[in-house]
């Protein structure tokens, strides 16, 4: 039988059951495959916090959603085509991002009484009654094929029946002519140690792919070609992993020793975990007793000439504020990186945010300015991490990076960088006294500053003749001993704020892309929201409609131009995951009136409402008595 | 000098054949505890001993947290730094882990090593990190003038506690051996022979070394350790700890230490009363420490009248620092070092045209 092949431009698939059922392992699998055909894709992991709530009810449920595209694309996508639900309580939960007409993929082994009470179906089957009638559903009984079809394994049926994860993704594989390989030789290493666990995961595979192909119960198969791309060599990374990297990457470019200090928290554990992998790049990982030894120690390892990193979410950063505070007044490069998540306090572990950009900026005692950095994608935070240890160790600063959970999770194809493109770092030590006294002695002032970029000498113990004491305490300008002069702090407290400003001059003019000349409008974001406000701005001007779109690295210092940029516009719409910081900030260093758009839900914007706030903003111009804030407020 | 005494603790810090004194290890700054500090003895103390070790003086960092002793770093022309309240020892971990060629000294207080930085404390001495610290125990919070401190004996009547307080206050040597410390000292002040000796056999000692030393607050809790400095009471109050040695104090060993054996507990016997045989030897270098620590129970909880002094355990166990390099450069024999394009480019990749 030949089955027709229809072509598609892109698709999003959600693969959700228990949070025990393997999804997002699949999820990662069937990204993998299609990042090898060449796909552009980006990704969208969405689990619980709690790491196995009760099998089959709402709460467990996890899943993982990829789009995929034979052009460019920016997000993991707003609404899934293809849902993939293990069980009733994946159905349930994720029905409602459903659009009318979406396929569903159902296994439906659990729909019994005892599992669809659970799910909150109460009396009811959704297979059975109405509430599916708009959708195109297939009702496969996967756990039991799968059980089927590896009995000659011997497995228990618990075992047996755990390879169905791996039967959905054979079967998604066929149904979309994703490359099988990669996958089989992915289950070859990962499960070489016990051949009957492999060979049940590799035949439940193949088993799906061909339940695809032999049975009436798909009609057509999907091909979506590979996006045109620039050259090069690609991987599929998620933002903790470039992160990581990223470090790493410093490390190699400044030539000082990575020490990273870290507390495992949700979601930045796994840049601890990757760093932990490179020792033979001479990465010394701590795992600290908790939040404040990770940073001290990273400080204390940068005070001995290495590069300190900590990493962590806000709750975090909030125990540190007070190391970071003496980093800032030490002048020590130090790298934090606050993975944020939802919050206040515990917040939503396992959800995106990026409300702590006030933190990063103010979240210290007195005045204590740092340069805060953001990157905009997963594959960016390579770029961003390169970038922070170059600032941290240019200007002897604490750096602020900010990432997020949707980035740390979520994936996309990196364009892997010719390291001979990547920046040289000098971390140019000091190695002789810097200051003749009167009486003619060279002696060592650790508060002598370059008078370029106003950074201090860093002068690390070993260093002969450089011995010299400092400490959270004000200290005198230049020679740096303990100092209460009220005139010598002032000058203290701006000159540390002007070194902070001073790296404006590395960091070059806003990056605005306005292709036609014409917007009115502009909008500006920061982080991990590049993605959505990308896509929105690419559905607006498809529908006619100019605007601008100026996406911010860097939050601290602006670029120096960022001001003319703002002004430029009639009006500037600063979407963000968070009440409005970015647009406080900018509203209170421009005084520019830039209108919020603030959601915060824990999951990404999608495109559409952002779209929807573009165009909104664009048929507003025109009416003089429009306010949008009083619009914003009644949303 | 350094090949005379085994320093381990020292072993990979560089010394130097230029003769060194007193004088080369004080700094420029004016030193400004209260007159008649027990701070200014135990900085003479470390001033005068560290010529002795011998070592190349930039390969020395002070490291220190917040309190009046947290001032030492500014007076010694070493590397020095001056951190926050309770978290030098995490300082100083990163910077050992990263330099071992340097000698990294903790200076700490009673409220600084054991009320705020309490946690710090115990995993560093756990970790077994190749660092020195000296916890000076006044009894007292001075910089904040005068409320009660984790050590101060219940009851305590301070500005802060005017009915006097209800805290239990913690030995710090029998918190350090609770914490697996592999080197736990208590000397004083007032006895330069004495605390030069702790102080170097903690130097020499490769690992976290705990060192408690006893020292006066003339303004704000005078006299807590009289007892240890009138002539009269000393000998029958210091309980002075020797390894090997059975335990014996007071005016030509008038008392002995010995085990009650159904409590496990040691008490002070007049020794005539004694069989020889009872009288405990000291062990410091056994691996277990329920010894040290029932010796650690001698000391009183509250107004001291008695308490051992000396080196309680030293035992070696390999270092968190010593392991994490070794780790490395295992992984680099292994794999040899790591390289970057390799990296990058690992995992599955695709071309494109």
């Amino acid at each position: 039988m030949t089955k027709q092949v229809r072509q598609l431009d892109r698709v999003i698939i959600r693969f959700a059951g228990d949070s025990g059922d393997g999804m997002q392992l699949t999820g990662d699998r069937f990204t993998q495959e299609t990042a090898t055909l060449g796909n552009d894709l980006s990704t969208l992991p969405n689990f619980p916090a709690e790491i196995r709530a009760p099998a089959g009810t709402l709460p467990g449920v996890s899943s993982f959603q990829v789009h995929f595209a034979d052009h460019d694309i920016l997000t993991p996508g707003d609404a899934p085509n293809v849902l993939v639900a293990m069980n009733p309580a994946a159905l349930k939960a994720n029905l409602g991002d459903l659009p009318k007409g979406s396929t569903i993929i159902v296994d439906t082994h659990d729909f019994t009484n005892r599992n669809l009470t659970r799910a909150g179906y109460n009396g009811s089957n959704p297979l059975e009654d109405d509430t599916l009638d708009a959708y195109d559903v297939h009702q496969v009984d996967l756990t039991t094929l799968t059980v089927e079809s590896v009995k000659e394994f011997g497995l228990s049926r618990k075992d047996a029946s755990r390879a169905k994860n791996m039967f959905a993704l054979g079967l998604l594989s066929w149904l979309y002519g994703r490359p099988t390989e990669p996958t089989i030789s992915f289950l070859e290493r990962k499960f070489a140690s016990a051949p009957d666990i492999r060979d049940a995961n590799i035949t439940a595979f193949n088993t799906g792919w061909n339940f695809g192909e032999t049975t009436e119960t798909f009609a057509v198969s999907y091909e979506v070609k590979p996006a045109p791309m620039p050259a090069g060599t690609y991987r599929n990374i998620t933002g903790n992993v470039a992160l990581a990297y990223g470090l790493i990457a410093a490390s190699v470019q400044s030539r000082l020793p990575l020490f990273l200090g870290s507390y495992p928290i949700t979601p930045a554990s796994d840049v601890l975990h990757e760093l932990s992998k490179h020792k033979r790049f001479g990465v010394v990982t701590f795992q600290a007793e908790d939040e404040i030894a990770g940073v001290g120690a990273a400080l204390g390892a940068s005070f001995g000439g290495g590069l300190g990193v900590t990493t962590t979410s806000g709750p975090g950063i909030a125990l540190k504020s007070e190391t970071v505070g003496l980093a800032v007044m030490l002048e020590l490069p130090l790298l934090i990186c606050d993975i944020q998540r939802g919050g206040p306090s515990t917040g939503l572990p396992t959800k995106t945010e990026q409300a702590d950009l006030l933190q990063a900026m103010f979240g210290r005692n007195s005045e204590a300015p740092l340069p805060v950095i953001a990157p905009r994608s997963p594959a960016d935070c390579f770029d961003t991490a390169v970038e922070a240890a170059r600032i941290a160790i240019t200007y002897r600063t604490p750096v602020m990076l900010l990432s997020d959970g949707y980035l740390a999770n979520g994936s996309e194809p990196w364009l892997i960088p010719d390291i001979a493109e990547l920046p040289a770092i000098e971390a140019d030590f000091a190695t002789e006294p810097n200051h003749e006294t009167a009486d003619g002695e060279r002696e060592f002032w650790p508060y002598l500053r370059d008078p370029e970029t106003l950074a201090r000498p860093w002068a690390v113990p070993g260093t002969p003749g450089l011995e010299h004491r400092i400490g959270g305490l004000e200290k005198a300008d230049g020679h740096g001993n303990i100092s209460y002069d009220p005139t010598n702090h002032d000058l203290m407290v701006r000159t540390r704020q002007a070194k902070v400003d001073r790296v404006a001059d590395i960091i070059g003019p806003t990056d605005v892309d306005d292709p036609s000349g014409d917007a009115r409008i502009l909008v500006v974001g920061w982080g991990s929201t590049y993605g959505p406000i990308g896509a929105a701005v690419r559905q607006v001007r498809a529908a006619g409609t100019p605007v601008a779109q100026a996406h911010l690295r860097h939050l601290n210092p602006f670029p120096a131009d960022l001001g003319d940029v703002l002004r430029r516009y009639e009006r500037v719409l600063v979407p963000e995951m968070n009440l409005g910081q970015l647009a406080m900030l900018l509203r209170a260093k421009y005084l520019v009136d830039v209108v919020g758009y603030n959601r915060v839900r824990g999951l990404p914007f999608q495109s559409s409402e952002l779209a929807d706030a573009i165009a909104d903003l664009v048929s507003s111009l025109d009416q003089p008595d429009h306010d949008p804030w009083q619009q914003e407020l009644r949303r | 000098m350094t090949t005379e005494l085994p320093m381990p603790g020292l072993r990979d810090v560089p010394t130097t054949e230029e003769p060194q004194t007193r004088k080369d290890f004080g700094s420029d700054q004016e030193v400004r505890w209260c007159p008649g500090c027990g701070d200014y003895a135990v900085l003479a103390a470390v001033q005068g001993f560290l010529p002795d070790l011998g070592l190349k003086k930039e390969n020395i960092v002070f490291v220190s947290g917040i309190g009046c002793a947290a001032r030492f770093p500014y007076y010694l022309d070493t590397f020095g730094l001056h951190s926050i309240h309770g978290r030098a020892p995490a300082i100083a971990t990163g910077l050992a882990v990263t330099r071992p060629d340097l000698s990294v000294w903790v200076v700490t207080g009673d409220g600084d090593a054991l009320s705020i930085g309490g946690n710090h404390l115990i995993h560093a001495l756990r970790r077994n990190l190749n660092i020195t610290i000296l916890l000076f125990n006044n009894r007292i919070y001075g910089l904040t003038k005068g409320q009660y401190s984790p050590t101060s004996e219940a009851g305590k009547v301070t500005k802060s506690t005017p009915m006097g307080s209800v805290d239990t206050p913690f030995n710090p040597i029998s918190l350090a051996l609770g914490a697996e410390a592999t080197f736990v000292a208590r000397t004083i002040d007032s006895n330069r022979k004495h605390l030069t000796g702790v102080l170097r056999a903690a130097a020499a000692h490769r690992g976290a070394a705990l060192v408690e030393i006893y020292q006066n607050c003339p303004i704000f809790n005078d006299g807590a350790f009289e007892a240890f400095k009138d002539r009269d009471t000393a000998d029958a109050a210091l309980i002075p700890l020797t390894h090997g040695q059975p335990v014996t104090f007071g005016a030509d060993g008038e008392y002995a230490v010995v085990r009650d054996h159904a409590s496990g507990a040691f008490f002070a016997v007049e020794t005539a009363e004694v069989d020889e045989a009872r009288i405990h030897v000291h062990d410091a270098h056994g691996h277990d420490s329920s010894a040290a620590f029932s010796l650690s129970r001698l000391t009183d909880a509250g107004h001291l009248h008695r308490a051992p002094i000396g080196i309680f355990r030293q035992i070696e166990r390999p270092t968190y620092d010593d392991q994490a390099r070794t780790q490395i450069s295992a992984a680099r024999e292994k794999s040899g070092d790591g390289d970057l394009d390799a990296l990058l480019n690992s995992g599955d990749t695709w071309n494109v045209a």
